[in-house]
């Protein structure tokens, strides 16, 4: 059983986001990369699968700042085999990603692709339905639970409301992760220096970025709000008051 | 080649999901600038009801010009597969100017997988557009806006909600409906094996009058409780945010969101919750929307009435105390 | 000729073989046996220092005394164990030749009067002692017994007392048929004699034989007893306090490499020295009694602890006996030590607050195994998640808060002119605040105090701004080593950048690992100071004029990093006494002090079933000094941690929290 785990790294959102010069692209001066949470679920989800059925898991991620970091700390909760894809990937969008990764994973003959349902930078649709898409694998997102079976598996897809329908995909597919059947674990930091030692990451190179099949943006811009909430100072005794009786104007007391 | 606006209508267990009618609206909004018309296209099994019969809940119509319906056995469900192969024959057949699906769990499943396979442009996480063709989007948690012109010939779209209301999408009549022929959808590699309804939770948030919800901000498991004496005392209860769910503070039946319930409460008391798009989803149809947040730039001041920048934890035993004076005196 | 006294001699030598070969044994298999399981330990140095400390701590029984009246009991037990220890081997002694002579008297020592009479006086202090012990076990049953086996001390107590009085009765008989030449040295004996002076001299000579018997058959008992359980500690006392740690209590020891293991899952990855440790334990519950975490209902308790690792490890010794010791990590062990035989959240539950340690009148090292096996859970990712976050925001940010490094200096924004960057500028004084400082909201007041307060008095310092990292004091407490190391290179690199004089601290679990776990990774060599001790010095010097008396009734709690682990009681008293206020202390003072639970990683963790939050108890106790309306502080979680509890207790206008930094704020 050959499961890979396709991982974005995305602009941290802790940190205070600015555009460009350009007006058209986020600033990279400031922006620190980190691993797309729904790709983290989706290397528990994979080391879980590996734990029960004895797969072997292979990481792939684009080479951009951070990605060693990101790439040992996933050989420390176990995955076998590591891979960084080499290319030009600061400005690229997903359709380019998911062109330059397809023909390097078609290689690697999976039986299940996962990666994250979404990321926080996708504009052009996400990683996951794009490569289904190049590897005419089907796909199905927003998975919370996954268990394989004989040539297909069964999956539990999340609907709004907390409904959730379960299904038989049959593999090879891409399943796009929402959440992982238990949190992504810990890794203690020692554990992970210890990978950086012992673990290699395998370079390959991706062919040209195709970014055709994107939007072209003329315009990023922080929003202005519409509107902005009425601001209630003072200290907390002075904003429960304010507030109780705001709650009694509404009739709620 | 037409210059007609196709709205995949998202329904899930006999009921038009109200994405639907936000997409109906945007589409609208693009044909103006197009010339064309707007389409739903409606896939299932014996489903033309979703269209010919009102609401059961507001008691409207699809607005849209015409409804284009698709009828197989495998679609009666939602599964990407039959409905990918089914979308792609119409879309390739058809040419339409655009196709809008929902930033959803049906039309995530979709969208980009048409754009390799038909090699369509696309453009995801769109919230409005303008008469002259162009969109605008929302990325990073709500915090980034980008514009541009709407590629073509034919662009696939995802829309979030959030840009238009409901009831401009809706209409006081059915349109009319043609059936359209699907050749094949096989093979069928996503097959439905069933439901599994949600926690049947103690409370439906959904009915309540007032909710007290929590997010990051609680910071615990334990501080949870806080929010519970306050919601009693104001005659509600808690709900949360995502994060919130996910750490098992609360159960799902409680989850307030894209991936959970959308509530219309007298008021929401929005605690430590920054207002993240998946989760704003979920309250825009609240009467007052009340902050608390020590991050003045967390997007949940540009939706709510009021707002404090207080840190909750020195607020809301304080809060309570009052609304229980407030109550017994 | 088969008299009665060659069968004596005979019984007497077989007795004490049997005895004797048994007690060797046991001891053989507990010292030798499994210690050599252990990990290496020492090396062991400062002789004169070690000797000392048998002299202060054992003959003088010092940290006994820290329970009053259980302590001098206990004094005269011991002392009176040991002065008639030689009363047993005349005993032995007199028994084995008594086929010779059946009166034989050990020379010097069985015929020094004064010894008779100190013997004397000390068997009967020995038969107070125990009975008040008995009363203490039986009646008043105070809690720090809970869990203790009550009822081996209760029997070993009726030894003594057997051994005792059958030893008064043998003396006292003895006298009456004239056969003791030390007589008139045997006061008490004559007394207990007395008693007897009715009964016929053939009878008394048969009695003596039975009250011989009796003493020399307890003895030999008690002594085949001894190993087991918490008796041993009269074996292993000596050493234990001759081996005890040296090093600066705030210094943890570095993680041997186990092969690559790190942390400790079974028992015998402890080192020999650790395990030394658990068969000293006397259970006897000080260090449970002053335990933060089992005051609050949590369920660690550092003795109970210690029992069942000393458990584990005989029966883990035992077990391990049957195979080769190569083998003996492959001897699969069910139920697991750490797991299930000590539970994870009891390893959780501990503050790291070091009043066990300080409490213990034998110097067993209760926080040192907790460590080494929270090091195990840290690499088994068995980490809660509230503690994973923690993790995880310092791995990415160098602060638990999860905020940008770039923000850590935000609070300097308003300050005119701009406070030094000690990356760009050489400063006397470097000042490395800490996280709570710098993050936390509602510290910010007290952080540009500090600030105005340092300008004030003509400081020359400077902070790293946005290079600063934790230091990792807490880390290395909740056991994650590698990521201590991590942002100790961090911290290191920016500091060798930076040229000063000093390090200043306002924070003190900051200013422990700084002081004393950085410079053995080669930084810091620096002097370290806490704030209040630099403020000591600049109060001594006269280079600070206070032009206030405050005069509030203020009561003063030491943080645990300052004060017991670095010994820093008197500088902050002495500045607050100089701001001009009056200090009245808290029962639990100085290195008493109560932790207020934040520590040991704690605050970073979720609560878990209390029934009261140490820092209530402490505000509790704080309030019960009616004259006291303020509570001073010197750590930025200790302010955080009160002031939350002073609302929770709901004393908002009873008492109020400062860090002392506010006193010398409003006084200059």
């Amino acid at each position: 059983m050959n499961i890979i785990i396709l991982v974005k790294l995305v602009p941290d959102l802790v940190e205070e986001l600015a555009i460009d010069s350009s007006g058209n692209k986020l600033d990279t001066a400031w922006l620190r990369m980190i691993i797309n949470e729904f790709d983290d679920h989706a290397i528990e989800q994979g080391i879980l699968l590996k734990e029960r059925h004895g797969a072997v898991v292979t990481v792939v991620a684009p080479d951009l700042e951070g990605v060693d970091d990101v790439l040992f700390t996933a050989a420390a909760k176990g995955a076998d085999k590591l891979i960084k894809i080499k290319g030009d990937f600061a400005g690229t969008n997903n359709h380019a990603m998911a062109r330059a990764f397809s023909a390097i994973v078609k290689e690697l003959q999976p039986d299940l692709v996962l990666t994250g349902v979404q990321a926080n930078n996708d504009l052009d649709g996400s990683l996951g339905p794009l490569m289904a898409g190049c590897l005419e694998m089907p796909y199905v997102g927003y998975i919370s639970g996954v268990t394989l079976g004989d040539g297909k598996s069964k999956i539990r897809k999340e609907y709004p409301g907390g409904l959730i329908a379960e299904m038989d995909v049959s593999l090879p597919a891409v399943l796009g992760i929402q959440a992982a059947e238990q949190p992504p674990r810990y890794v203690a930091v020692s554990k992970v220096r210890q990978m950086m030692k012992t673990s290699t990451i395998e370079e390959r190179t991706a062919p040209d970025l195709d970014m055709a099949g994107g939007p072209t943006i003329s315009r990023m811009f922080q929003p202005e709000a519409a509107q902005h909430a009425t601001m209630i100072t003072g200290n907390p005794e002075e904003v429960a008051t304010k507030l109780v009786a705001i709650f009694k104007e509404l009739g709620v007391l | 080649m037409n210059q007609d606006i196709y709205v995949v209508i998202e329904h899930l267990r006999g009921q038009v999901a109200e994405i639907s009618y936000v997409m109906l609206a945007g589409g609208r909004e693009l044909a103006k600038g197009f010339g064309g018309s707007v389409a739903a296209v409606l896939l299932g099994n014996k489903a033309q009801g979703l269209a010919a019969n009102p609401s059961p809940t507001s008691g409207k119509y699809l607005a849209a010009d015409k409804v284009l319906y698709m009828d197989h056995p495998a679609l009666s469900d939602f599964t990407s597969d039959a409905y990918q192969k089914a979308l792609a024959e119409l879309i390739a057949r058809d040419q339409p100017r655009a196709v809008i699906f929902g930033s959803t769990s049906i039309g995530t499943d979709l969208a980009s997988t048409l754009s390799i396979k038909l090699n369509l442009p696309m453009v995801s996480s769109c919230s409005s557009f303008s008469a002259d063709g162009k969109f605008t989007s929302q990325i990073c948690g709500g915090k980034i806006m980008a514009e541009g012109e709407l590629p073509g010939p034919t662009a696939l779209i995802t829309m979030v909600p959030g840009g238009y209301k409901t009831e401009q999408g809706q209409n006081s009549r059915a349109p009319a409906l043609t059936q359209v022929e699907i050749s094949s959808v096989e093979p069928v590699r996503v097959t439905l094996a069933g439901y599994i309804e949600p926690e049947s939770g103690d409370v439906d948030i959904a009915k309540e009058k007032v909710l007290v919800s929590v997010g990051r901000g609680i910071q615990n498991q334990d501080n949870i409780v806080l929010a519970e004496e306050l919601a009693k005392a104001l005659g509600g209860v808690v709900s949360g945010s995502r994060p919130v769910i996910d750490q098992g503070w609360l159960s799902t039946s409680r989850l307030v969101g894209k991936s959970g319930k959308s509530v219309k409460p007298k008021i929401y008391l929005a605690l430590g919750i920054s207002g993240a798009p998946e989760h704003a989803e979920g309250i825009t149809t609240s009467d007052t929307i009340i902050a608390i947040n020590t991050d003045p730039a967390a997007p949940i001041f540009g939706i709510a009435k009021y707002g404090s920048e207080i840190d909750l934890f020195d607020l809301i035993e304080i809060l309570t105390e009052k609304v229980k004076q407030s109550k017994g005196g | 000729m088969i008299t009665y006294d060659v069968i004596k001699s005979i019984l007497v030598l077989l007795a004490l073989l049997v005895a004797g070969g048994i007690f060797l044994w046991r001891v053989y298999q507990l010292l030798w046996v499994n210690l050599r399981l252990g990990r290496p330990s020492g090396p062991f140095k400062q002789w004169g220092e070690r000797i000392k400390g048998v002299v202060v701590y054992v003959a003088g029984q010092f940290r006994l005394f820290r329970v009053l009246i259980p302590g001098t009991g206990h004094f005269f037990i011991f002392w009176g164990f040991l002065i008639l220890s030689l009363t047993i081997l005349q005993a032995i002694v007199e028994g084995l030749v008594s086929f010779a002579n059946p009166y034989f008297l050990i020379p010097l020592i069985g015929s020094f009067g004064p010894l008779a009479l100190l013997q004397d006086l000390f068997a009967v202090l020995v038969m107070v002692a125990v009975i008040y012990a008995l009363v203490v076990r039986l009646i008043v049953n105070p809690k720090r017994y809970l869990g203790s086996h009550k009822s081996q001390g209760v029997m070993v107590l009726m030894f003594i007392f057997t051994i005792m009085f059958s030893l008064l009765v043998m003396n006292g008989l003895r006298i009456n048929l004239g056969q003791d030449p030390l007589h008139i040295w045997r006061p008490i004996s004559t007394v207990v004699g007395r008693i007897f002076s009715g009964v016929v001299a053939g009878t008394q000579e048969v009695i003596i034989e039975i009250a011989y018997w009796i003493h020399l058959c307890v003895v030999l008992i008690f002594l085949t007893e001894l190993p087991e359980g918490k008796h041993f500690h009269v074996v292993t006392s000596v050493p234990a306090v001759l081996l005890r740690n040296l090093e600066p209590h705030g210094k943890l020891p570095a993680t041997p490499d186990l092969n690559g293991q790190i942390g400790v899952s079974t028992i015998e990855q402890f080192r020999w020295r650790q395990m030394f440790d658990f068969y000293t334990c006397t259970e006897c519950g000080r260090c449970q009694d002053v335990c933060p975490a089992y005051a609050s209902g949590l369920p660690l308790s550092p003795k109970l602890l210690m029992m069942e690792l000393r458990d584990n490890l005989k029966e883990r010794g035992a077990a391990l006996k049957t195979h080769s010791l190569t083998g003996t990590s492959q001897v699969a062990q069910k139920p697991t030590l750490v797991g299930d035989v000590i539970s994870e959240s009891v390893l959780w539950s501990c503050t790291t607050c070091f009043a066990c340690d300080q409490e213990c009148p034998l110097f067993i090292e209760h926080i040192s195994p907790i460590v080494d096996m929270r090091r195990f859970l840290v690499i088994e990712g068995r980490v809660g998640t509230e503690l994973q976050d923690a993790l995880a925001n310092l791995g990415r940010y160098g602060n638990s808060f999860g905020q940008s490094e770039r923000m850590r200096a935000r609070w300097t924004q308003p300050i005119q002119p701009p406070i030094k960057d000690a990356r760009r500028e050489p400063v006397e004084y470097l000042w490395f605040l800490g996280d709570y400082a710098s993050y936390s909201p509602a510290l910010t007041d007290i952080t540009v105090k500090t600030a105005e307060v340092f300008r004030k008095v003509g400081l020359d310092f400077g902070i790293l701004y946005d290079s600063e990292r934790n230091a990792g004091n807490d880390i290395r407490r909740v056991g994650e080593e590698g990521l201590f190391e991590m942002l100790l290179e961090k911290n290191s690199a920016a500091l060798s950048k930076c040229t000063y004089q000093a390090i200043v601290t306002t924070d003190p679990h900051t200013y422990n690992t700084l002081k004393n776990e950085y410079p053995e990774n080669g930084i810091c060599h620096h002097p370290v100071l806490h704030y209040t001790e630099l403020l000591d010095q600049l109060i001594t010097a006269g280079k600070i004029k206070f032009s206030k008396k405050l005069g509030y009734k203020v009561t003063y709690h030491d943080p645990c990093y300052l004060g017991r682990y670095n010994g820093v009681y008197d500088a902050p008293r002495r500045v607050i006494e100089a701001t001009g206020c009056e200090l009245i202390e808290m029962p639990r003072h100085k290195d008493e002090s109560f932790c207020c639970g934040a520590g040991g990683g704690r605050i970073w963790m979720a609560e878990g079933e209390i029934q009261e939050r140490p820092s209530e108890s402490r505000i509790r106790e704080a309030v019960k000094l009616e004259k006291v309306t303020t509570f001073i502080v010197a750590c930025p979680k200790d302010v955080t941690m009160f002031r939350d509890a002073v609302k929770t207790t709901g004393n908002e206008t009873r008492i109020e929290v400062k860090d002392l930094i506010e006193l010398v704020h409003a006084a200059l």
